[in-house]
């Protein structure tokens, strides 16, 4: 699957995509989502709760595993996405489209610049070895 | 040290199939082809394919055969028909479980106990200190090695293998085995499994296992990993040894009392006895989580108003329920359906409530 190269990635395999007016969209990679394997719950925080840069926002759990997902910005969240609340495996099926988990209110564009690109994330996956 | 992975002679396929390899027990073994759940659904729709080579293969003949196993094991050997299977424990004197396996009766004086690929070495030199002590003029030998072992389950898995070969399912019910000839190749076809669903398992030379593993493919069946494999186990609340029971673990406290035969002396039949007799203090139970919620998994406190009653031993989500099931152990008390408890999900308690097993039962 091609990284898409609209967005900027983390090193902990997390997505953010700049929206209009200071918002954006977060999720997980493909490669996060093919490494986990079937996805069967997420713990994601409420609209409100503040995020900071690079800690724990929440949980998601596969059949064999659990990971945490890291915040790939700082802000507050305004949205989670009730389709893959209900259905996880929308992420499986869509982790850069349908399967996005949170729409955030960015408090600082600037961190952005920090983040991976398209490019970097794929060479950062090649390097894992995968 | 360095230690290599033993490779089953479907490995090739595998790979080739695009399965992800991790290490089990000693082996390199498929997790998954396609994805888990498709894999646990597949088997509960149609049929899937199973490479079980890894596991222990022993082959106990010679007039001593019978004793020696009548001796290891819990359930009633010698008083099988030939063609017979039966599951049941090795126990230790103590009444513990080092592992739990069938045993065909393949002849008069001749039969194969199927174990857990990470128990072998213990069970074959368990079998072996009894053949020196007790029954000398029994025979052992470890076949795993050239052999294949394919299970092949699922309600259209017996129907297929009827079209394809000899095997006669009006004959060969249930934990019942016959040698059957699949298109001119012999294998010794057992309508055992791991799963929960109609099915049988498939003994046949290395060599052969690629070609009937294709051959059931181009059948429909589903090519499954170890992953299915234990979500489909653990809907039919069939144990896995290391996790759900070991070596300190008396049958009656894991609820398999029924695989013990209750009028032989065995090794370990009278702790097991004493067990019966004076009751145990911690049962094995099944439980579900309200809702679809966060996994109850392997290790996990089991709490009852913040204090821990027990433990996790197996743990996950169910396709077929679409809901999270486990087995733990408890107190008594805490293992009659309907008894509430919580799980202690990383910090977080979790409502669960014990039923009965098991968790899934097919429709016969």
């Amino acid at each position: 699957m091609t990284t898409p190269s609209d967005r900027r990635y983390t090193r902990e395999h997390e997505w953010v995509l700049l929206e209009n007016g200071g918002r954006a969209l977060a999720g997980i990679t493909h490669h996060a989502q093919d490494q986990l394997g079937d996805i069967v719950y997420l713990d994601l925080p409420k609209p409100g709760t503040p995020l900071k840069q690079s800690q724990k926002l929440g949980e998601v759990e596969s059949v064999k595993a659990v990971s945490d997902i890291y915040s790939p910005v700082s802000g507050e969240v305004v949205e989670v996405n009730a389709e893959v609340v209900a259905h996880p495996e929308v992420v499986n099926q869509d982790p850069y489209g349908r399967g996005w988990l949170l729409r955030v209110a960015i408090s600082d564009r600037a961190e952005l610049e920090g983040l991976l690109s398209a490019d970097e994330y794929d060479h950062l996956v090649a390097k894992q070895g995968h | 040290m360095t230690t290599t992975l033993k490779h089953t002679p479907l490995f090739a396929a595998h790979v080739a199939l695009g399965g992800r390899i991790v290490p089990f027990a000693g082996w390199e073994m498929p997790l998954q082809f396609q994805g888990i759940l498709a894999e646990s659904r597949a088997v509960r729709a149609r049929c899937g394919l199973f490479d079980v080579s890894h596991m222990g293969r022993i082959v106990v003949e010679g007039p001593g055969a019978g004793p020696l196993l009548d001796w290891a094991h819990s359930n009633d050997i010698a008083g099988m028909a030939v063609g017979r299977a039966r599951y049941g424990l090795l126990c230790n004197p103590e009444g513990g479980v080092i592992d739990d396996g069938i045993v065909y009766r393949l002849g008069e004086q001749r039969y194969l106990l199927v174990a857990n690929a990470a128990n072998m070495e213990r069970v074959l030199s368990w079998v072996r200190r009894w053949r020196q002590e007790r029954s000398p003029d029994a025979e052992i030998t470890d076949v795993t090695l050239e052999q294949a072992m394919i299970a092949f389950q699922g309600p259209e898995a017996v129907g297929i293998m009827e079209r394809l070969s000899s095997f006669d399912s009006s004959r060969v019910r249930p934990f019942w085995c016959m040698e059957a000839d699949i298109q001119g190749r012999h294998a010794l076809v057992g309508r055992t499994g791991y799963t929960g669903e109609d099915g049988v398992e498939v003994i046949l030379p290395s060599e052969h296992a690629p070609w009937l593993w294709s051959l059931l493919q181009e059948q429909g069946a589903t090519p499954c990993g170890l992953g299915a494999r234990d979500v489909l186990r653990l809907e039919a609340a069939l144990l896995l040894h290391g996790q759900d029971m070991d070596a300190t673990t008396n049958p009656v406290e894991a609820g398999l009392e029924r695989f013990v035969k209750a009028d032989k002396e065995f090794c370990g039949g009278d702790a097991i006895r004493r067990a019966q007799k004076h009751g145990v203090s911690r049962k094995l139970v099944g439980f579900q989580t309200d809702g679809r919620g966060a996994v109850p998994r392997h290790g996990y406190a089991i709490l009852d108003g913040g204090s821990a009653i027990g433990k996790v031993t197996s743990g996950g989500f169910s396709p077929t329920l679409d809901r999270n099931i486990g087995l733990g152990y408890v107190s008594p008390r805490h293992a009659t359906p309907g008894a509430r408890f919580q799980v202690d999900v990383r910090g977080r308690p979790t409502e669960a409530v014990a039923v009965p097993l098991p968790f899934y039962s097919r429709k016969r």
